[in-house]
């Protein structure tokens, strides 16, 4: 059996998931200390 | 521990927090990068599990943060109930999420590996199921912190359940002892290591770039959930 697609689909979940947690908390952080940013103003 | 209390102070510890987060996640990113690329070039395969051995590089450090993750809620949780901490109820909030997506990380590149090396995708095997159940603990914190915080609670029911969770962890650590069946022994331990190693090193560098941006991701998570709480307060001092 070729292990590569297993490996590759391994390495590809987690790199999707990453890729998501990272934007998603970076989005989130950013929208909410722009919005006190805003207010201040 | 008085480090601890220095940064019960929002505004303190957002001094901190700014310049530490983009550190966090670019050298994690960087440690990843090689490590992944020593892990899936470099390294030679196993003698018995041939080259699906590499999927070692990203599935133990999803099994140590999703551990790790419950650790972060448990001492958070013990610092809201005994010290009040005020920043407590948040630092576990901001765990829980990433905590909960690395134990669903390893039960899936688990199933992948296990695929190639045991002929099935999934089996009622001690390590495996406890993981499912540590899974299964994240999703009820989450639900539970969520509607705690909707009714304007102070956290403490969350607390105690995320107290309460850590004993599933010595299970999960000890499964592999007690209920020997398809997932290896303990292969990483306090006295030393099974794994050869030429094979092991990149798994310090994927272990400690994977906890460098579990650690920027929880400061992220933080830092919006503290604006999102700064919005809401001076909202509601401009509608009195």
């Amino acid at each position: 059996m070729n292990h590569w697609p297993f490996i590759l689909a391994a390495y590809g979940v987690v790199a999707a998931a990453m890729a998501l947690l990272i934007g998603a908390s970076w989005r989130a952080m950013r929208r909410a200390e722009r919005a006190v940013e805003d207010l201040r103003r | 521990m008085p480090a601890l209390h220095a940064l019960a102070n929002p505004t303190r510890f957002l001094s901190i927090a700014r310049p530490l987060t983009p550190v966090l996640l670019w050298a994690g990113l960087l440690l990843l990068a090689v490590g992944a690329w020593a892990g899936l070039t470099l390294t030679p395969p196993d003698y018995l599990q041939g080259e699906s051995v590499r999927i070692l590089y990203v599935h133990v450090p999803s099994a140590w943060l999703g551990m790790g993750g419950w650790t972060g809620i448990a001492l958070a949780s013990f610092s809201l109930l005994v010290w009040r901490h005020p920043l407590a109820a948040i630092a576990a909030r901001a765990v829980a999420l990433p905590g909960a997506v690395f134990a669903a990380l390893c039960l899936i590149t688990g199933s992948i590996w296990g695929r190639p090396t045991w002929g099935t995708w999934w089996e009622w095997d001690g390590r495996l199921t406890s993981m499912l159940l540590l899974f299964f603990l994240y999703l009820a914190w989450i639900g539970l912190a969520r509607a705690d915080a909707e009714r304007g609670g102070d956290g403490r029911i969350p607390a105690i359940f995320g107290l309460a969770g850590t004993a599933l962890l010595p299970v999960i650590r000890y499964s592999v002892v007690w209920w020997r069946t398809l997932h290896q022994g303990p292969s990483i331990t306090v006295s030393g290591s099974s794994i050869d190693g030429s094979i092991l090193w990149p798994l310090w560098l994927t272990l400690t770039g994977f906890s460098l941006v579990f650690g920027a991701i929880v400061l992220m998570r933080m830092r919006a959930m503290l604006a999102q709480q700064r919005l809401e307060a001076r909202m509601r001092r401009m509608a009195a």
